[in-house]
């Protein structure tokens, strides 16, 4: 295997048990886009995923199910995960 | 492999592991917390309701109603030594947290918010009491991310993102720690401690249909039983009537209340028959046995006849949309329907597992040994939903189940800084115990055939969720033995596709299938064992509950599916016994 490829693939499967949170609807959001989306993001989304995944279940969820408004960052990474997921 | 010595380690990052680890940390012991998720993902954060304890902010209270409630709740099964001490330590435990900085929602006049939930009562029986404190709709979140904050200020050591393996005990029977692996790198690691404490939360993921997240798969549950020490009242497992099928996300009563009703596949309102005058709006217990009934004798719907439908639409849009926002995105989410055209698919769903590992008040793993039924374990403790205290007997009330994370996460804390203390040196660590984990870990490097991990977790919670759900009679049960027997076989056949070393999730998979596969089987054998109706457990060939043969816990050993008993603690600590009553509200 090509070094690069590994850390790709490795980096990937991190993003996915990332995914794994406290609640049940939050893994469900995460685990659909994990399946649909994920491979697809650019770099930079990617990253964005990467610090969305460092927020509390708690808000994570509200921001998703729309319940609290979104810090400005995460807009467009909860959107692409409403979209996809 | 990597070897590392703590006084004590904790499986598991939730409520009741922090709060053990930070006694511990607080005072001046080395602590390891293990956690196959960051802490603060773990299914703590789902207790959105509060934590109970009598403050009297609201109605007048004392702990001795809140303790008749928990007993009755409990059908009488809970060991009232252990809700004495739960209730009487319930302020206590609630206005530490506040002084640790959990933000409390508040009473106009300051004082901590209460809420009324079902099953409160003043007076041993009385008026509705106003009883569970809450932060808002997010206490178990706040109660978490308070304890973790504490506990890095404490300097408990984390392995964020380890999965455990197994216990390490000698021959004498003392507990010195665990194997784990490091989900990053696939390494494994020993982990040995003087004291052990198993936080593992619960095992609703044995379900098809569970309101639990995907990492509730009983990891304790299974290490537990291949230590060879047993698993109490395992039959009993709370069910909400209404989880979206085969998704599990709750739908709540309140969609009932507002004009919602269920059928079947014949279209009919099946309530009727079951409830005649309170028809959808029965208890939680009489509406998950109808749809089990339903479903069992061949009304269901859907390609697998798995489940009912909840109908909204006659609602119209205007009504659903103004009262059940909430709930129209959830369906629609998840079960790709829009209840205003269509109906939601809903099945009775798993919620919380009452039974788990034996302990007493101190938060000691017993078992039965030479002297008696309840000798403590050495240096090996449990508390939290993976153990059984047991407070919640046949039945949990809302509100308790974060209590009994701080109040038991508390007293194992401080009995495992006595336990410390009075053994202060390390054993030797038999290599023969530390080896058995690691076995087990290899053999998932091996070719052994062409089953699937995916393949065979669909069919057992399949299984369960048919034989050992809310429908459970003898023939029922038997039937489901002997298909779990098949699929343990087949597991034995499974082949890893992924075996890359890096967060394999796909091996992480297999090893939570071998411990759900064993609470499966306890679940199963228990409730075989138990032939009477009590709480959570309803046998429909034993409707009645039965008090001079069954006023008993189960023990569930793995060895040859042995099934013991021992008696319910009846006689509380200071106060008299609440004797056995019908249950009824």
């Amino acid at each position: 295997m090509v070094k690069g490829e590994g850390c790709e693939a490795d980096r990937l499967r991190r993003l996915r048990w990332r995914c794994r949170r406290g609640l049940l609807e939050l893994d469900l959001w995460l685990a659909r886009f994990a399946d649909n989306g994920l491979e697809t993001l650019s770099d930079e989304e990617r990253g964005n995923f990467e610090a969305l995944l460092e927020e509390a279940d708690a808000d994570l969820l509200a921001w998703l199910e729309g319940r609290m408004p979104a810090p400005e960052d995460h807009a467009h990474m909860l959107g692409l995960i409403r979209t996809v997921g | 492999m990597d070897k590392r010595v703590f006084d004590a380690v904790i499986l598991g990052g939730g409520g009741s592991g922090l709060r053990a680890a930070l006694q511990l940390a607080d005072s001046g012991f080395k602590v390891a917390v293990v956690s196959k998720v960051f802490p603060t993902r773990s299914h703590t954060v789902s207790a959105q309701g509060g934590i109970t304890a009598a403050l009297g902010n609201v109605t007048e209270d004392n702990w001795h109603w809140h303790m008749f409630d928990t007993v009755k709740g409990s059908d009488y099964l809970g060991d009232q030594d252990a809700i004495e001490f739960m209730c009487r330590e319930a302020a206590s435990a609630v206005y530490e947290l506040e002084h640790m900085g959990l933000p409390f929602s508040r009473l106009d006049n300051g004082k901590i918010y209460q809420r009324a939930f079902g099953g409160q009562s003043q007076n041993f029986g009385g008026e509705q009491a106003v009883r569970t404190c809450a932060c808002a709709d997010r206490t178990g979140h706040a109660l978490l991310h308070t304890l973790y904050q504490r506990n890095i200020a404490a300097r408990t050591q984390f392995f964020d993102e380890y999965y455990a393996l197994d216990l390490v005990r000698d021959a004498e029977g003392y507990c010195l720690g665990l194997t784990a692996m490091s989900i990053e790198t696939g390494e494994p690691i020993l982990i040995e401690a003087r004291a052990t404490l198993l936080a593992t939360g619960g095992a609703g993921r044995v379900f098809w249909n569970t309101s639990n997240a995907m990492i509730n798969t009983g990891d304790g549950l299974g290490m537990v039983l291949r230590a060879g020490l047993p698993l109490e009242d395992m039959e009993f497992w709370q069910f909400h009537p209404t989880g979206i099928a085969g998704v599990g996300s709750l739908i709540t009563e309140g969609v009932r209340g507002e004009g919602g009703y269920l059928v079947n596949s014949r279209g009919e309102r099946f309530m009727e028959r079951y409830a005649p005058h309170a028809r959808d709006l029965a208890s939680r217990d009489v509406v998950s046995r109808a749809i089990a009934t339903e479903i069992h004798e061949g009304r269901g719907c859907g390609p697998h006849a798995d489940h009912v439908l909840l109908k909204l639409e006659h609602l119209g849009e205007q009504v659903i949309a103004e009262r059940l926002p909430g709930i129209r995105e959830l369906s629609i989410r998840f079960a790709g329907v829009d209840p205003v055209n269509g109906p939601i698919p809903v099945a009775p769903t798993a919620h919380y597992m009452m039974g788990g590992i034996p302990t007493n008040l101190n938060g000691q793993v017993v078992a039965p040994a030479r002297y008696g039924p309840e000798e403590p374990v050495p240096g090996l403790y449990a508390v939290g939903e993976c153990a059984c205290v047991s407070v919640h007997g046949a039945n949990r009330l809302g509100g308790n189940s974060l209590l009994d994370l701080v109040v038991f996460g508390r007293a194992a804390g401080r009995h495992m800084i006595e336990y410390l203390t009075e053994n202060p040196y390390p054993r030797e660590l038999p290599d023969a115990a530390v080896q058995f984990g690691l076995k087990r870990l290899a053999r998932w490097s091996e070719t052994r055939g062409d089953e699937t991990v995916d393949g065979i977790t669909r069919e057992l919670r399949r299984l369960m969720q048919k034989h050992c759900g809310v429908y459970r009679k003898r023939a029922v049960l038997e039937e489901g033995l002997g298909e779990l027997a098949g699929l343990q076989e087949r597991a034995g056949k499974i082949t890893l596709g992924d075996q890359s070393r890096v967060f394999n999730t796909a091996r992480i998979e297999a090893l939570e299938l071998e411990n759900l596969l064993l609470v499966a089987r306890a679940t199963i054998v228990s409730a075989l064992a138990r032939e009477e109706s009590r709480g959570a457990h309803s046998r429909e060939d034993f409707p009645q509950r039965d008090d001079d043969r069954w006023l008993k816990h189960t023990l569930y050993h793995l060895e040859n599916d042995q099934l013991d008993t021992k008696p319910v603690r009846l006689k509380p600590l200071t106060v008299d016994s609440f004797k056995p009553m019908a249950r009824s509200y």
